[in-house]
């Protein structure tokens, strides 16, 4: 089983997203000697983050539209050792698919009662939880017709850059992955369904809300690409 | 047996309102005896802007943030880390870029202009040839250090494997 790091993330080169095309860079990437560094500094200090910056449902005077859901899960670190402490940063689009930005020109409404960003530490045992709203596919102009799964864009921020991570989560049975290719840039299968949230009862609260299950898992502290088994 | 990693996704256009002011641009005040402003722009291969750009600086004092703006631009206002020898070489900063069109985050670093003889040591910046690290080592301009990022093109800077 491979656990390198090259054949789980997107390669930059990749056509089929249009906007690689005079981003991606096109020069192999150089190998470094030694590893990444770690922050001796404090990441951050913990009062920085409100007591609800993790509820999205709550940053306004009242409710957002939409399917009210919980996002829970753990951070790991690869040799399995829960990552405390993490930042994680979480934005996403609307129920309608808008986002509350102003480039965004998807003629769906705007919620005046969702703004779309949230942040919380992850607890001593790597643990975090959200509660948002399901966001909305939105259409897009990377290819005719083509339109993103919803999904919910999530920043992993540890001491250590090694384990720096951004990434989109997905819904589980979404009909429009096939056609996605940020989704598809994932060359792996069975990498590509790590980005998919589980449904889970357990989570779901009885007349509240729907529970989604989502662990994360970033390099080791001392990964080095060296260091990755079964390179390709 | 390891656990199988999460795959990374592009940051996409609209990141600004997630994560644009956990982490700051400041990693020390300016007023900081040793503050230096290293601030430069990020082009594509097309020698465009990039207005959508995140970048995020790393070193053992402490982390920077910045968004490009509408025309590129970025800044940060860091001191040069200790250097502490070793495998790890010269002063440099260690920077990752985020965009729209990056399916992963590039990782590049920042050396220091006034570092002459521990550049040319370095065990990084000895494996490129002249041409790449001036690539990596920023230049003095007015009220500070100037760095910038080239996606591509004849000046593409040096990214390195993550």
């Amino acid at each position: 089983m491979t656990t390198s790091s090259r054949s789980v993330h997107p390669p930059n080169d990749y056509p089929a997203y249009g906007s690689t095309a005079l981003r991606a860079p096109k020069q192999p990437l150089r190998v470094l000697p030694a590893r990444l560094g770690e922050l001796t500094a404090p990441l951050l200090a913990g009062e920085t983050i409100g007591a609800l910056d993790h509820d999205l449902t709550r940053q306004h005077d009242a409710d957002p539209l939409g399917e009210r859901i919980s996002i829970s899960g753990r951070v790991f670190d690869q040799d399995r050792n829960p990552v405390a402490g993490a930042l994680i940063e979480v934005w996403q689009a609307n129920a309608a698919g808008r986002y509350a930005h102003l480039s965004d020109q998807h003629p769906a409404p705007l919620d005046p009662n969702f703004s779309g960003a949230g942040r919380c530490l992850t607890e001593a045992d790597g643990g975090y939880r959200f509660v948002t709203i399901k966001p909305g596919a939105y259409p897009w102009r990377n290819h005719p017709n083509a339109w993103r799964p919803a999904h919910v864009h999530f920043s992993v921020f540890t001491p250590a850059i090694a384990q720096r991570l951004v990434t989109q989560m997905y819904f589980p049975g979404d009909p429009l992955f096939d056609q996605d290719p940020i989704f598809n840039s994932v060359p792996d299968p069975d990498a590509r369904q790590r980005l998919v949230a589980r449904w889970s009862l357990e989570l779901t609260e009885p007349e509240w809300s729907l529970g989604y299950a989502w662990d994360i898992v970033v390099a080791g502290r001392d990964a080095t690409p060296l260091d990755d088994d079964g390179a390709e | 047996m390891t656990l199988p990693l999460t795959p990374s996704q592009t940051v996409g256009p609209f990141f600004r309102i997630g994560l644009s002011t956990t982490i700051g641009s400041h990693v020390v005040h300016e007023g900081m005896p040793g503050a230096v402003r290293i601030s430069g722009q990020v082009f594509d291969g097309a020698g465009e802007p990039v207005p959508d750009a995140l970048i995020e600086t790393w070193q053992p004092e402490g982390a920077g943030r910045c968004a490009t703006d509408d025309e590129g631009h970025f800044a940060i206002v860091t001191i040069k880390p200790a250097q502490d020898g070793g495998a790890t070489g010269a002063p440099h900063l260690d920077v990752s870029v985020f965009a729209r069109g990056l399916l992963t985050r590039l990782v590049t670093r920042v050396y220091f202009p006034d570092e002459h003889a521990a550049n040319g040591a370095d065990p990084v910046l000895r494996t490129l040839s002249p041409d790449e690290c001036s690539t990596l080592v920023a230049v003095r301009e007015e009220g500070g250090l100037r760095f910038d990022i080239h996606l591509q093109g004849a000046r593409e800077t040096v990214f390195f494997d993550r």
